[in-house]
Protein backbone atom coordinates (compact mmCIF):
# COMPACT_ATOMS: atom_id res chain seq x y z
CA UNK A 1 0.00 0.00 0.00
CA UNK A 2 2.69 2.09 0.74
CA UNK A 3 4.53 1.73 -2.58
CA UNK A 4 0.91 2.66 -4.09
CA UNK A 5 0.32 6.10 -2.46
CA UNK A 6 4.25 7.59 -3.19
CA UNK A 7 3.77 6.22 -6.87
CA UNK A 8 3.07 9.39 -8.54
CA UNK A 9 3.28 12.48 -6.64
CA UNK A 10 7.44 11.91 -6.03
CA UNK A 11 8.10 11.07 -9.69
CA UNK A 12 6.76 14.76 -10.91
CA UNK A 13 8.27 18.09 -10.89
CA UNK A 14 5.82 20.29 -9.12
CA UNK A 15 3.18 21.47 -11.46
CA UNK A 16 3.73 25.37 -12.72
CA UNK A 17 0.44 28.31 -12.83
CA UNK A 18 -0.49 28.32 -16.41
CA UNK A 19 -1.74 31.84 -17.77
CA UNK A 20 -3.82 31.96 -20.69
CA UNK A 21 -3.23 35.35 -22.11
CA UNK A 22 -5.56 37.59 -24.80
CA UNK A 23 -7.08 34.55 -26.20
CA UNK A 24 -9.49 35.42 -28.83
CA UNK A 25 -11.70 32.69 -30.63
CA UNK A 26 -14.64 32.95 -33.20
CA UNK A 27 -17.62 30.78 -34.08
CA UNK A 28 -19.02 31.41 -37.40
CA UNK A 29 -18.17 34.86 -37.74
CA UNK A 30 -19.28 36.04 -33.97
CA UNK A 31 -16.50 35.92 -31.72
CA UNK A 32 -16.79 33.89 -28.36
CA UNK A 33 -14.00 35.67 -26.54
CA UNK A 34 -11.78 38.40 -27.26
CA UNK A 35 -8.48 38.85 -25.30
CA UNK A 36 -9.59 36.49 -22.55
CA UNK A 37 -7.08 36.19 -19.69
CA UNK A 38 -7.02 33.34 -17.20
CA UNK A 39 -5.02 32.32 -14.45
CA UNK A 40 -4.67 28.67 -13.29
CA UNK A 41 -2.59 28.88 -9.97
CA UNK A 42 0.09 26.53 -9.34
CA UNK A 43 -1.35 23.28 -7.95
CA UNK A 44 -4.71 24.51 -7.73
CA UNK A 45 -8.29 23.40 -9.19
CA UNK A 46 -9.68 26.04 -10.86
CA UNK A 47 -13.42 25.08 -12.20
CA UNK A 48 -14.98 27.00 -14.89
CA UNK A 49 -18.71 27.29 -15.08
CA UNK A 50 -21.34 29.03 -17.47
CA UNK A 51 -24.19 28.96 -19.35
CA UNK A 52 -23.67 26.30 -22.79
CA UNK A 53 -22.64 27.33 -25.34
CA UNK A 54 -20.46 29.97 -23.83
CA UNK A 55 -17.39 28.58 -24.92
CA UNK A 56 -15.97 27.25 -21.43
CA UNK A 57 -14.78 24.22 -24.00
CA UNK A 58 -13.46 25.97 -26.86
CA UNK A 59 -11.21 27.81 -23.97
CA UNK A 60 -9.99 24.28 -22.64
CA UNK A 61 -9.37 23.14 -25.89
CA UNK A 62 -7.36 26.69 -26.63
CA UNK A 63 -5.37 26.32 -23.89
CA UNK A 64 -4.87 22.19 -24.71
CA UNK A 65 -3.89 23.57 -28.49
CA UNK A 66 -6.78 21.78 -30.12
CA UNK A 67 -8.48 24.83 -31.07
CA UNK A 68 -8.43 25.77 -34.60
CA UNK A 69 -8.38 29.57 -35.69
CA UNK A 70 -7.82 30.80 -32.27
CA UNK A 71 -5.38 33.20 -31.24
CA UNK A 72 -3.35 33.55 -27.59
CA UNK A 73 -0.54 33.12 -25.62
CA UNK A 74 0.22 30.16 -23.38
CA UNK A 75 2.72 29.93 -20.66
CA UNK A 76 3.53 28.89 -17.79
CA UNK A 77 4.62 30.86 -14.30
CA UNK A 78 8.11 30.52 -15.78
CA UNK A 79 6.82 31.77 -19.30
CA UNK A 80 7.34 28.45 -21.06
CA UNK A 81 4.97 26.86 -23.36
CA UNK A 82 3.20 23.97 -21.46
CA UNK A 83 2.76 21.04 -24.66
CA UNK A 84 3.77 17.74 -23.26
CA UNK A 85 3.06 18.35 -20.00
CA UNK A 86 -0.08 18.58 -19.97
CA UNK A 87 -3.27 15.43 -19.51
CA UNK A 88 -6.09 15.99 -21.69
CA UNK A 89 -9.48 14.63 -20.43
CA UNK A 90 -13.27 14.97 -21.44
CA UNK A 91 -16.81 14.31 -21.56
CA UNK A 92 -16.81 10.88 -23.25
CA UNK A 93 -14.62 8.63 -21.84
CA UNK A 94 -12.44 7.91 -25.43
CA UNK A 95 -12.11 4.69 -24.14
CA UNK A 96 -10.61 2.41 -27.35
CA UNK A 97 -12.63 -0.57 -27.90
CA UNK A 98 -10.73 -2.65 -28.74
CA UNK A 99 -8.32 -2.53 -26.21
CA UNK A 100 -8.32 -3.73 -22.10
CA UNK A 101 -8.83 -1.81 -19.01
CA UNK A 102 -5.15 -2.35 -18.90
CA UNK A 103 -4.31 -1.51 -22.57
CA UNK A 104 -6.39 1.95 -22.65
CA UNK A 105 -4.42 3.10 -19.35
CA UNK A 106 -1.16 2.84 -21.11
CA UNK A 107 -2.37 3.89 -24.31
CA UNK A 108 -0.09 7.33 -23.70
CA UNK A 109 3.25 5.14 -23.24
CA UNK A 110 2.21 3.10 -26.50
CA UNK A 111 1.57 5.99 -28.70
CA UNK A 112 5.09 7.22 -27.76
CA UNK A 113 6.74 4.66 -28.61
CA UNK A 114 8.04 4.07 -24.79
CA UNK A 115 9.12 0.70 -23.62
CA UNK A 116 6.97 -1.75 -22.51
CA UNK A 117 8.43 -2.80 -19.58
CA UNK A 118 7.09 -4.82 -16.12
CA UNK A 119 7.16 -1.61 -14.53
CA UNK A 120 4.55 0.36 -17.10
CA UNK A 121 2.03 -2.78 -16.56
CA UNK A 122 2.97 -2.93 -12.54
CA UNK A 123 2.50 0.94 -12.63
CA UNK A 124 -0.93 0.80 -14.71
CA UNK A 125 -2.12 -2.26 -12.33
CA UNK A 126 -1.90 0.02 -9.39
CA UNK A 127 -3.22 2.80 -11.00
CA UNK A 128 -6.33 1.09 -11.68
CA UNK A 129 -6.30 -0.17 -8.11
CA UNK A 130 -6.56 3.33 -6.94
CA UNK A 131 -9.80 4.13 -9.05
CA UNK A 132 -11.06 1.02 -7.51
CA UNK A 133 -10.98 -1.50 -10.37
CA UNK A 134 -8.74 -3.76 -9.36
CA UNK A 135 -9.97 -7.42 -10.91
CA UNK A 136 -11.10 -5.42 -13.95
CA UNK A 137 -7.70 -5.00 -16.16
CA UNK A 138 -8.51 -7.43 -18.55
CA UNK A 139 -12.11 -6.51 -19.44
CA UNK A 140 -12.51 -4.38 -22.33
CA UNK A 141 -14.88 -1.26 -22.26
CA UNK A 142 -18.31 -2.97 -23.17
CA UNK A 143 -18.26 -4.72 -20.60
CA UNK A 144 -17.76 -1.70 -18.02
CA UNK A 145 -20.51 0.64 -16.74
CA UNK A 146 -19.93 4.28 -17.53
CA UNK A 147 -18.63 4.75 -13.87
CA UNK A 148 -16.28 2.23 -14.28
CA UNK A 149 -15.17 3.77 -18.07
CA UNK A 150 -15.05 6.72 -16.44
CA UNK A 151 -12.59 5.19 -13.48
CA UNK A 152 -10.41 4.26 -16.74
CA UNK A 153 -10.31 7.06 -17.73
CA UNK A 154 -8.90 8.99 -14.83
CA UNK A 155 -6.58 6.35 -14.85
CA UNK A 156 -5.48 6.82 -17.53
CA UNK A 157 -5.37 10.27 -17.50
CA UNK A 158 -2.89 9.55 -14.07
CA UNK A 159 -0.88 7.29 -15.74
CA UNK A 160 0.34 10.69 -18.14
CA UNK A 161 2.30 11.84 -14.57
CA UNK A 162 1.84 15.31 -16.33
CA UNK A 163 1.66 18.34 -13.85
CA UNK A 164 -1.18 19.88 -15.53
CA UNK A 165 -4.72 18.62 -16.42
CA UNK A 166 -7.55 19.82 -18.31
CA UNK A 167 -11.04 18.12 -18.02
CA UNK A 168 -13.56 18.83 -20.21
CA UNK A 169 -16.63 18.12 -18.02
CA UNK A 170 -15.62 14.91 -17.11
CA UNK A 171 -17.93 13.75 -14.73
CA UNK A 172 -21.52 15.27 -16.69
CA UNK A 173 -22.24 11.79 -18.12
CA UNK A 174 -22.67 10.03 -15.14
CA UNK A 175 -25.37 9.14 -12.13
CA UNK A 176 -25.46 11.43 -9.11
CA UNK A 177 -24.09 8.98 -7.14
CA UNK A 178 -21.68 7.24 -9.53
CA UNK A 179 -20.42 11.35 -9.98
CA UNK A 180 -19.92 11.83 -6.18
CA UNK A 181 -17.92 9.42 -5.32
CA UNK A 182 -15.76 9.57 -8.87
CA UNK A 183 -15.60 13.38 -7.34
CA UNK A 184 -14.03 12.49 -4.21
CA UNK A 185 -11.91 10.02 -6.29
CA UNK A 186 -10.35 12.72 -8.61
CA UNK A 187 -9.83 15.39 -5.64
CA UNK A 188 -7.84 12.76 -3.99
CA UNK A 189 -5.51 12.09 -6.95
CA UNK A 190 -5.08 15.44 -8.54
CA UNK A 191 -3.99 16.93 -5.59
CA UNK A 192 -1.14 18.91 -6.23
CA UNK A 193 -1.54 18.85 -9.68
CA UNK A 194 -2.58 22.54 -11.74
CA UNK A 195 -6.30 21.38 -12.80
CA UNK A 196 -8.52 22.73 -15.06
CA UNK A 197 -12.22 21.54 -14.78
CA UNK A 198 -15.04 22.97 -16.96
CA UNK A 199 -18.13 22.02 -15.63
CA UNK A 200 -21.74 22.80 -15.52
CA UNK A 201 -22.79 21.24 -11.56
CA UNK A 202 -22.15 24.22 -9.55
CA UNK A 203 -22.14 21.69 -6.52
CA UNK A 204 -18.98 19.97 -8.54
CA UNK A 205 -17.33 23.06 -8.69
CA UNK A 206 -17.68 23.62 -5.07
CA UNK A 207 -16.39 20.51 -3.82
CA UNK A 208 -13.75 20.12 -6.19
CA UNK A 209 -12.61 24.08 -6.88
CA UNK A 210 -9.54 26.10 -5.07
CA UNK A 211 -11.25 28.30 -7.60
CA UNK A 212 -14.20 28.92 -9.01
CA UNK A 213 -14.96 31.20 -11.85
CA UNK A 214 -18.06 32.37 -13.89
CA UNK A 215 -17.97 32.90 -17.84
CA UNK A 216 -20.52 34.81 -19.90
CA UNK A 217 -21.82 36.93 -22.22
CA UNK A 218 -20.24 37.40 -25.66
CA UNK A 219 -17.91 37.78 -25.96
CA UNK A 220 -17.19 35.90 -23.28
CA UNK A 221 -16.09 37.48 -19.97
CA UNK A 222 -14.55 35.84 -16.82
CA UNK A 223 -16.30 37.24 -13.63
CA UNK A 224 -14.32 37.79 -9.87
CA UNK A 225 -13.24 33.97 -8.83
CA UNK A 226 -14.70 32.81 -5.66
CA UNK A 227 -12.61 30.70 -3.56
CA UNK A 228 -14.65 27.92 -1.67
CA UNK A 229 -12.62 27.80 2.00
CA UNK A 230 -10.87 24.23 3.09
CA UNK A 231 -9.40 21.47 1.21
CA UNK A 232 -11.30 19.39 -1.54
CA UNK A 233 -13.32 17.09 -1.67
CA UNK A 234 -15.62 19.35 0.87
CA UNK A 235 -18.46 18.25 1.92
CA UNK A 236 -21.29 19.29 -0.18
CA UNK A 237 -23.46 19.83 3.42
CA UNK A 238 -20.35 22.02 4.97
CA UNK A 239 -22.70 25.49 5.25
CA UNK A 240 -19.80 27.53 3.38
CA UNK A 241 -20.84 25.20 0.53
CA UNK A 242 -23.96 26.00 0.55
CA UNK A 243 -24.10 29.69 0.91
CA UNK A 244 -21.39 29.71 -2.21
CA UNK A 245 -23.39 27.10 -4.15
CA UNK A 246 -26.80 30.05 -3.56
CA UNK A 247 -24.18 33.22 -5.05
CA UNK A 248 -22.97 30.79 -7.59
CA UNK A 249 -26.45 29.99 -8.80
CA UNK A 250 -27.48 33.40 -9.01
CA UNK A 251 -24.23 34.73 -10.87
CA UNK A 252 -24.84 32.06 -13.68
CA UNK A 253 -29.02 33.03 -14.09
CA UNK A 254 -27.40 36.54 -14.60
CA UNK A 255 -24.85 34.89 -17.02
CA UNK A 256 -27.32 33.08 -18.56
CA UNK A 257 -29.50 36.33 -19.19
CA UNK A 258 -26.30 38.18 -20.47
CA UNK A 259 -26.24 35.35 -23.66
CA UNK B 1 -34.56 -25.23 -33.59
CA UNK B 2 -31.91 -22.53 -35.07
CA UNK B 3 -30.01 -25.71 -36.97
CA UNK B 4 -33.03 -27.28 -37.73
CA UNK B 5 -34.88 -24.20 -39.60
CA UNK B 6 -32.58 -23.69 -42.78
CA UNK B 7 -32.61 -27.47 -43.50
CA UNK B 8 -36.50 -27.28 -43.12
CA UNK B 9 -36.10 -24.15 -45.47
CA UNK B 10 -34.25 -26.27 -48.12
CA UNK B 11 -36.67 -29.18 -48.16
CA UNK B 12 -39.27 -27.20 -48.29
CA UNK B 13 -37.88 -25.61 -51.77
CA UNK B 14 -36.67 -29.04 -52.66
CA UNK B 15 -40.30 -29.96 -52.81
CA UNK B 16 -41.90 -26.77 -54.21
CA UNK B 17 -39.05 -27.37 -57.44
CA UNK B 18 -39.85 -31.33 -57.44
CA UNK B 19 -43.93 -30.60 -57.29
CA UNK B 20 -43.52 -27.74 -59.80
CA UNK B 21 -41.73 -29.85 -62.28
CA UNK B 22 -44.14 -32.79 -61.67
CA UNK B 23 -47.62 -30.35 -62.38
CA UNK B 24 -46.44 -28.25 -64.95
CA UNK B 25 -44.42 -31.54 -67.25
CA UNK B 26 -41.82 -28.94 -68.22
CA UNK B 27 -39.14 -30.51 -70.20
CA UNK B 28 -36.12 -32.08 -68.83
CA UNK B 29 -33.71 -29.72 -70.72
CA UNK B 30 -35.46 -26.55 -69.94
CA UNK B 31 -36.11 -27.58 -65.96
CA UNK B 32 -34.94 -30.73 -64.32
CA UNK B 33 -36.34 -32.05 -60.96
CA UNK B 34 -34.11 -32.08 -57.89
CA UNK B 35 -33.85 -35.70 -58.66
CA UNK B 36 -32.36 -35.83 -61.83
CA UNK B 37 -29.88 -32.76 -60.57
CA UNK B 38 -29.26 -35.33 -57.95
CA UNK B 39 -28.71 -38.10 -59.61
CA UNK B 40 -26.48 -35.86 -61.97
CA UNK B 41 -24.36 -34.84 -58.72
CA UNK B 42 -23.70 -38.24 -57.42
CA UNK B 43 -22.76 -39.46 -60.97
CA UNK B 44 -20.19 -36.71 -61.53
CA UNK B 45 -19.00 -35.99 -58.70
CA UNK B 46 -14.98 -36.55 -59.30
CA UNK B 47 -15.59 -34.00 -62.51
CA UNK B 48 -17.52 -31.38 -60.36
CA UNK B 49 -14.96 -31.71 -57.32
CA UNK B 50 -12.19 -31.42 -60.04
CA UNK B 51 -13.66 -28.16 -61.41
CA UNK B 52 -14.86 -26.77 -58.32
CA UNK B 53 -11.50 -27.04 -56.53
CA UNK B 54 -10.09 -24.60 -59.46
CA UNK B 55 -12.97 -22.65 -58.95
CA UNK B 56 -12.32 -22.23 -55.33
CA UNK B 57 -8.68 -21.89 -55.74
CA UNK B 58 -9.45 -18.56 -58.54
CA UNK B 59 -11.73 -17.18 -55.59
CA UNK B 60 -9.49 -17.69 -52.84
CA UNK B 61 -6.71 -16.06 -54.47
CA UNK B 62 -8.62 -13.60 -55.71
CA UNK B 63 -9.74 -12.19 -52.26
CA UNK B 64 -6.00 -12.78 -50.50
CA UNK B 65 -4.89 -10.74 -53.76
CA UNK B 66 -7.82 -8.32 -54.07
CA UNK B 67 -8.09 -7.73 -49.46
CA UNK B 68 -4.31 -7.15 -50.02
CA UNK B 69 -4.20 -4.59 -52.71
CA UNK B 70 -7.08 -2.83 -51.19
CA UNK B 71 -5.42 -2.78 -47.87
CA UNK B 72 -2.54 -1.09 -48.67
CA UNK B 73 -4.14 1.32 -51.46
CA UNK B 74 -6.02 2.19 -48.20
CA UNK B 75 -3.28 2.77 -46.10
CA UNK B 76 -1.11 5.10 -48.62
CA UNK B 77 -4.05 7.12 -49.54
CA UNK B 78 -4.93 8.05 -45.99
CA UNK B 79 -1.40 8.43 -45.28
CA UNK B 80 -0.26 10.76 -48.60
CA UNK B 81 -3.19 13.06 -48.69
CA UNK B 82 -2.44 14.79 -52.26
CA UNK B 83 -2.60 10.57 -52.87
CA UNK B 84 -5.83 10.79 -53.02
CA UNK B 85 -6.69 13.21 -55.47
CA UNK B 86 -4.69 11.16 -57.68
CA UNK B 87 -5.25 7.69 -56.95
CA UNK B 88 -9.14 8.12 -56.60
CA UNK B 89 -9.88 8.63 -59.93
CA UNK B 90 -8.33 5.42 -61.29
CA UNK B 91 -10.12 3.56 -58.81
CA UNK B 92 -13.65 5.33 -59.88
CA UNK B 93 -12.79 4.38 -63.40
CA UNK B 94 -11.47 0.78 -62.46
CA UNK B 95 -15.14 0.07 -61.20
CA UNK B 96 -17.06 2.06 -63.84
CA UNK B 97 -15.29 -0.49 -66.59
CA UNK B 98 -17.80 -3.40 -66.65
CA UNK B 99 -15.91 -6.67 -65.30
CA UNK B 100 -17.05 -8.86 -68.58
CA UNK B 101 -15.82 -6.29 -70.89
CA UNK B 102 -12.30 -6.26 -69.48
CA UNK B 103 -12.81 -10.32 -69.54
CA UNK B 104 -11.66 -10.95 -72.51
CA UNK B 105 -8.51 -8.49 -72.80
CA UNK B 106 -6.96 -9.88 -69.64
CA UNK B 107 -7.67 -13.49 -70.96
CA UNK B 108 -6.26 -12.68 -73.74
CA UNK B 109 -2.85 -11.48 -72.09
CA UNK B 110 -2.80 -13.89 -69.22
CA UNK B 111 -3.74 -16.73 -70.28
CA UNK B 112 -6.79 -19.49 -70.77
CA UNK B 113 -5.25 -20.82 -66.77
CA UNK B 114 -6.24 -19.46 -63.54
CA UNK B 115 -3.96 -16.42 -63.46
CA UNK B 116 -6.45 -14.16 -65.61
CA UNK B 117 -9.17 -15.48 -63.29
CA UNK B 118 -7.48 -14.64 -60.29
CA UNK B 119 -6.57 -11.07 -62.40
CA UNK B 120 -11.05 -11.04 -62.61
CA UNK B 121 -11.52 -11.39 -59.24
CA UNK B 122 -8.55 -9.38 -57.61
CA UNK B 123 -10.03 -6.46 -59.72
CA UNK B 124 -13.64 -7.00 -58.79
CA UNK B 125 -12.49 -7.34 -54.71
CA UNK B 126 -9.77 -4.41 -54.83
CA UNK B 127 -12.76 -1.67 -54.83
CA UNK B 128 -14.88 -2.44 -52.21
CA UNK B 129 -12.55 -3.22 -49.83
CA UNK B 130 -10.55 0.14 -50.56
CA UNK B 131 -13.20 2.27 -50.23
CA UNK B 132 -14.29 0.81 -47.15
CA UNK B 133 -11.16 0.64 -45.05
CA UNK B 134 -10.60 4.26 -46.12
CA UNK B 135 -13.47 4.98 -45.44
CA UNK B 136 -12.75 3.31 -42.10
CA UNK B 137 -9.32 5.16 -41.90
CA UNK B 138 -10.60 8.65 -42.29
CA UNK B 139 -13.60 8.60 -39.51
CA UNK B 140 -11.86 7.89 -36.95
CA UNK B 141 -13.86 9.40 -33.54
CA UNK B 142 -12.21 12.84 -33.62
CA UNK B 143 -12.00 12.97 -29.64
CA UNK B 144 -9.43 9.79 -30.10
CA UNK B 145 -7.35 12.42 -32.13
CA UNK B 146 -7.55 15.15 -30.01
CA UNK B 147 -6.27 12.55 -26.63
CA UNK B 148 -3.72 11.38 -28.75
CA UNK B 149 -2.85 14.62 -29.77
CA UNK B 150 -2.57 15.55 -26.03
CA UNK B 151 -0.23 12.36 -25.22
CA UNK B 152 1.72 13.09 -27.66
CA UNK B 153 1.71 10.47 -30.80
CA UNK B 154 3.34 10.72 -33.66
CA UNK B 155 1.27 10.34 -36.89
CA UNK B 156 2.51 7.03 -37.28
CA UNK B 157 2.02 6.10 -34.15
CA UNK B 158 -1.58 7.07 -34.07
CA UNK B 159 -2.45 5.47 -37.68
CA UNK B 160 -1.30 2.33 -35.75
CA UNK B 161 -2.65 2.09 -32.29
CA UNK B 162 -5.57 4.40 -33.26
CA UNK B 163 -6.89 4.92 -36.89
CA UNK B 164 -6.21 1.15 -38.51
CA UNK B 165 -8.00 -0.25 -35.35
CA UNK B 166 -10.58 2.31 -35.65
CA UNK B 167 -10.94 1.22 -39.45
CA UNK B 168 -10.58 -2.60 -39.21
CA UNK B 169 -14.87 -2.90 -38.38
CA UNK B 170 -15.57 -1.12 -41.69
CA UNK B 171 -12.55 -2.97 -43.35
CA UNK B 172 -14.02 -6.19 -42.54
CA UNK B 173 -17.33 -5.05 -44.14
CA UNK B 174 -15.74 -4.22 -47.06
CA UNK B 175 -13.88 -8.30 -46.93
CA UNK B 176 -17.69 -9.17 -46.25
CA UNK B 177 -19.04 -7.64 -49.93
CA UNK B 178 -15.63 -8.60 -51.42
CA UNK B 179 -16.29 -12.58 -50.57
CA UNK B 180 -20.00 -12.33 -51.94
CA UNK B 181 -18.96 -10.62 -55.27
CA UNK B 182 -15.46 -12.33 -55.54
CA UNK B 183 -17.13 -15.69 -57.15
CA UNK B 184 -18.77 -13.26 -60.16
CA UNK B 185 -15.02 -12.53 -61.21
CA UNK B 186 -13.87 -15.98 -61.44
CA UNK B 187 -17.11 -17.50 -62.82
CA UNK B 188 -16.89 -14.71 -65.20
CA UNK B 189 -13.86 -15.16 -66.14
CA UNK B 190 -14.01 -18.98 -66.58
CA UNK B 191 -17.17 -18.15 -69.03
CA UNK B 192 -14.76 -16.44 -71.34
CA UNK B 193 -12.02 -18.67 -71.93
CA UNK B 194 -10.65 -21.19 -69.99
CA UNK B 195 -9.80 -24.80 -69.79
CA UNK B 196 -11.06 -26.05 -66.41
CA UNK B 197 -13.52 -24.39 -63.20
CA UNK B 198 -17.21 -25.02 -63.07
CA UNK B 199 -18.11 -21.82 -65.34
CA UNK B 200 -15.91 -23.71 -67.61
CA UNK B 201 -17.78 -26.89 -67.04
CA UNK B 202 -21.14 -25.23 -67.18
CA UNK B 203 -20.63 -23.61 -70.84
CA UNK B 204 -19.79 -26.81 -71.89
CA UNK B 205 -22.66 -28.95 -70.27
CA UNK B 206 -25.02 -25.96 -71.66
CA UNK B 207 -23.96 -26.33 -75.13
CA UNK B 208 -24.45 -29.82 -74.94
CA UNK B 209 -27.99 -29.40 -73.28
CA UNK B 210 -26.84 -31.73 -70.37
CA UNK B 211 -28.77 -29.21 -68.35
CA UNK B 212 -28.93 -31.42 -64.99
CA UNK B 213 -25.21 -31.05 -64.84
CA UNK B 214 -25.52 -27.38 -65.59
CA UNK B 215 -27.58 -26.95 -62.91
CA UNK B 216 -25.50 -29.90 -60.53
CA UNK B 217 -22.18 -27.67 -61.14
CA UNK B 218 -24.51 -24.54 -60.22
CA UNK B 219 -25.73 -26.16 -57.04
CA UNK B 220 -21.47 -26.71 -56.07
CA UNK B 221 -20.87 -23.12 -56.93
CA UNK B 222 -23.54 -21.84 -54.33
CA UNK B 223 -22.16 -24.35 -52.13
CA UNK B 224 -18.60 -22.92 -51.95
CA UNK B 225 -19.88 -19.36 -52.54
CA UNK B 226 -21.92 -19.62 -49.05
CA UNK B 227 -19.44 -21.75 -47.21
CA UNK B 228 -16.97 -19.40 -48.43
CA UNK B 229 -19.30 -16.32 -47.09
CA UNK B 230 -19.99 -17.81 -43.45
CA UNK B 231 -16.31 -19.32 -42.70
CA UNK B 232 -15.16 -15.36 -43.86
CA UNK B 233 -17.51 -13.94 -41.71
CA UNK B 234 -17.11 -16.32 -38.52
CA UNK B 235 -12.80 -15.90 -38.97
CA UNK B 236 -13.87 -11.74 -38.81
CA UNK B 237 -15.78 -12.15 -35.60
CA UNK B 238 -13.52 -13.86 -34.49
CA UNK B 239 -10.87 -11.69 -35.35
CA UNK B 240 -13.01 -8.54 -33.62
CA UNK B 241 -14.68 -9.75 -30.93
CA UNK B 242 -14.78 -6.33 -29.71
CA UNK B 243 -16.82 -5.24 -32.39
CA UNK B 244 -19.33 -8.18 -32.59
CA UNK B 245 -20.90 -7.63 -29.45
CA UNK B 246 -21.99 -4.44 -30.77
CA UNK B 247 -23.22 -5.90 -33.98
CA UNK B 248 -25.44 -8.35 -31.74
CA UNK B 249 -27.38 -5.47 -30.14
CA UNK B 250 -27.52 -3.58 -33.04
CA UNK B 251 -29.88 -6.59 -34.37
Amino acid sequence: MTEGSTLDSSAEPAAPGVRLEAASLAYKGRPLFENLNLELPAGRITCLLGPSGVGKSSLLRLIAGLAEGARCRVRDTEDRAIAGRFAYMAQQDLLLPWCSALGNVTLGSRLRGEPRGRDLEARARRMLTRVGLAGHEADRPSGLSGGMRQRVALARTLMEQRPIVLMDEPFSALDAITRYEIQELAATLLAGRTVLLVTHDPLEALRLGHRVQVMSGRPARLDVPLEPPGPPPRDPADPAVLALQAELLKRLARARQAQ
Amino acid sequence: MRLLRPLIVFLVLVAAWQGFVQVSGVAAFILPGPDKVGIALLTHWRALLGHGAITLAEIVLGLVLGSALGVASALTIAWFRPARQWLMPILVVSQAIPVFAIAPILVLWLGYGMISKVAMATLIIYFPVTAAFLDGLRRTEPGWLDLARAMGGSRLSVLRHIRIPAGLPALTSGVRVATAVAPIGAVVGEWVGSSAGLGHFMLQKNARMEIDLMFAALLVLALIAVTLYFAVDWALRRALPWQADGEATAD
